[in-house]
């Protein structure tokens, strides 16, 4: 495979019939997975085309999700900095507080009209999961959740919120038992059962359609905040900034603005401990090009293409590969990715519960950190809009560890 | 690179498509069909728990007259395996293995008096290595094919040409789950022999097959002259009677990975070990005989 990407200019119309994004994407998957993929393209076509699909997903949204929700002028945060305007697009406000939501609301209407009774999904931080069970409640679907032990031990918070709602939480133990270990999991239930379950994916990632469907349920956050920016400022922000693990608020987020070529798109990853092998997950900074989970991307790998483990504060950005999308955008140089470390994302946190009164996720307060930096650099005329995806909630008591507070 | 994603869809029949220059594989494959026999391919972890274990499985299967060798690349996230299987290779690379070890490990074996050896190995390793340069590296180990389950037929086109370039095979897997268009697509890009998956899912052992995989091997047996290997859930001799009319080989894989898991336990007896799996192999190559 080239860097066929690298000449070209990023375009909206991606990916193609075999699921590419540029070079990118595709399905290197099982056999036994190959018709579901096919079937599931297919019905998820159908369903777009569909008048009273899009109207359901609509209504649910409005009234479920609470959709839309703000675009939030951050003027203490903006005085703060002292450079430009910031506006932070509010997903924490959404029912289960993240973005999860929109895409796990599609993909169940989707299950429902395949006929499917059972679903299944992947969890690292818990916020997919609590999505996924949240509307498999809803729908009095069977919902079984894979969860690494490692992060079942750390957000406990949410591993109960699931059971509560009638899901069946399935810690992993294999591997590195973190978030990639339970996609590994979620895959192979995925092969003996595919007749009757539908997987959720999580985000951005896997293979074709997962990217683009995912993709495409989670741009409502980059259409709302697209029009919200023009209704607030009458013109388009100068730079859009999201964080990034698998990529799916980020993907939503910026998607919107791929062909609005006077805005800045960046992305910002977990950088953990700092540059070394094993202590971040900035798998777009330092990783190679291969394939994980189904898809060909970049990926943080050994010279043998053995996966690496990966380190970072935020269960939600603790993953070693990333959306093929962002790969393309990264390649085609639409998208800037960053790095933020655990300490400038902790230390943003706080910043940002103090000057806004806003606890953010500790995955969102990557993008935070950097939106500071990059803040301070611009002038005052100028505007950012940052997606905030998810609450704080989740990570009080690893936020208190960190800080050296006990809160039990 | 790009690979041709535009591949024929008609449903033609595959049966004229001839091997002018017979692969290890497909001599093999004659001279059991000549003599009636179906083939025993066992599958074996390489490297667990080292590569010195995996040399010595190998020249046990080898004394013990089975057909072929799958020998798995240990890869840190195998969708395609089972528990059995991942937990071997979860020790395997737990040691620090690396694939040039498995390439000298192999290539310090007499292959060539050796069954043909078959290397199954997740794309993730050939594309980090180059497609080229693992397919050249196995070939001059000693493989004689590959088998990459994580490949589906339509990315497959390159990689065939590569493999085939140096006198190998790339077998392609067809699943309970494969539509019958979809299946002639696969056969299409198929040689040496085709894997077919007794039961969706992954890796394992189960107790029965199901009925609908002797229909589908019978349909497929219309459609190429291919050998048809079945794999994914073969517990022991008692099923080969089974496939006896429908299939040209056995694939066993977990059974003897659990073997292996007492080579590496503390205080192993590795003779005794061997000699198990030798016992078993034993008791799968008669079944495999013409009766």
């Amino acid at each position: 495979m080239s860097t066929e990407s690298a000449s070209l200019k990023a375009t909206s119309h991606v990916p193609d019939a075999s699921g590419r994004f540029g070079e990118f994407g595709r399905r290197f998957v099982p056999e036994t997975l190959m018709h579901a993929l096919e079937e599931l393209t297919t019905e998820y076509e159908r369903a777009q085309q569909d008048p009273a699909f899009r109207a359901e997903l609509d209504k649910l949204l409005s009234t479920f999700v609470g959709r839309p929700n703000p675009l939030y002028f951050a003027e203490r945060l903006t005085e703060h900095c002292g450079g430009a305007r910031i506006y932070l697009k509010r997903e924490d406000l959404n029912h289960t507080g993240a973005h999860k939501i929109n895409n796990t609301m599609g993909q169940v209407l989707l299950t429902r009209r395949m006929g499917k009774q059972r679903v299944i999904a992947e969890t690292g931080a818990g916020q997919h999961g609590v999505a996924t069970a949240v509307a498999c409640a809803r729908f009095g679907l069977d919902c079984v959740v894979y969860m690494g032990e490692e992060d079942i031990r750390r957000q406990k918070l949410n591993v109960f919120n699931m059971r509560m709602m009638g899901a069946e939480v399935r810690g992993v133990s294999s591997g590195s038992r973190t978030l990639r270990d339970a996609i590994n999991e979620a895959m192979r239930d995925w092969m003996s059962t595919v007749e009757h379950t539908h997987y959720i994916i999580g985000s951005v990632v896997g293979p074709h359609p997962f990217p683009m469907m995912v993709r495409d349920f989670q741009s409502i956050i980059g259409r709302e905040a697209r029009q919200q920016c023009l209704d607030a400022e009458t013109r388009l922000p100068d730079e859009v900034i999201a964080c990034v693990g698998g990529g799916s608020n980020s993907a939503g987020m910026f998607y919107p603005f791929v062909d609005d070529e006077t805005v800045a798109l960046t992305g910002v990853e977990a950088g953990g401990r700092g540059p070394h092998p094993g202590d971040h997950a900035s798998t777009l900074t330092y990783g190679n090009k291969g394939v994980l989970h189904g898809s060909y991307s970049y990926v943080l790998q050994d010279e043998d293409g053995q996966t690496q483990d990966v380190h970072s504060i935020s269960a939600g950005l603790d993953y070693p590969g990333v959306g093929p999308e962002h790969s393309y955008w990264k390649d085609t140089g639409r998208v800037n990715y960053v790095s933020v470390t655990d300490d400038e994302a902790l230390e943003a946190l706080q910043t940002m519960a103090k000057l806004e009164g806003i606890l953010p996720a500790i995955e969102s307060s990557h993008a935070i950190a950097h939106t500071l930096k990059a803040a301070m650099q611009r002038s005052k005329d100028d505007i950012i809009v940052v997606c905030l995806s998810g609450r704080g909630d989740k990570d009080v008591y690893e936020v208190a560890r960190l800080l050296g507070q006990d809160l039990d | 690179m790009p690979i041709d994603q535009e591949r024929s869809t008609h449903l033609t029949n595959v049966k004229q498509q001839t091997v002018t220059e017979q692969t290890r594989i497909a001599t093999t494959f004659a001279a059991l069909k000549a003599a009636g026999h179906l083939a025993f391919m066992p599958f074996i972890t390489a490297g667990d728990p080292d590569m010195s274990a995996t040399q010595d499985v190998i020249r046990e299967l080898g004394s013990r007259g089975v057909d072929l060798i799958e020998i798995g690349f240990p890869y840190s996230d195998p969708i395609a395996d089972g528990p059995v299987i991942q937990a071997s290779y979860t020790r395997a690379l737990g040691k620090g293995l690396h694939v040039s070890e498995i390439f000298d490990g192999v290539a310090s074996l007499p292959t060539d008096k050796l069954p043909p050896l078959v290397a199954m190995a997740s794309y993730a390793l050939l594309f980090r290595r180059g497609v080229e340069t693992f397919v050249r590296q196995a070939v001059e180990s000693g493989f004689s094919g590959f088998i990459i389950p994580d490949l589906p037929a339509d990315e497959a086109e390159e990689l065939g040409q590569i493999v085939r370039s140096q006198g190998a095979d790339l077998v392609q897997l067809v699943s309970p789950m494969t539509p019958q268009e979809r299946a002639i697509r696969i056969l299409n890009a198929a040689s040496g022999f085709v894997y077919c998956i007794s039961v969706a899912g992954t890796t394992g052992v189960r107790d029965d097959l199901p009925p609908e995989l002797t229909e589908q091997l019978k349909w497929l047996r219309t459609q190429t002259d291919l050998p048809l290997a079945v794999g994914f859930g073969i517990k022991g001799a008692e099923q080969v009677d089974i496939l006896r009319s429908a299939a040209d080989g056995v694939i066993v894989g977990s059974a003897i990975v659990r073997f292996m898991e007492g080579l590496g336990a503390a205080g192993a007896d590795r003779q005794s070990v061997l000699t198990e799996i030798g016992t078993f192999a034993d008791s799968m190559v008669q079944a495999t005989r013409k009766k």
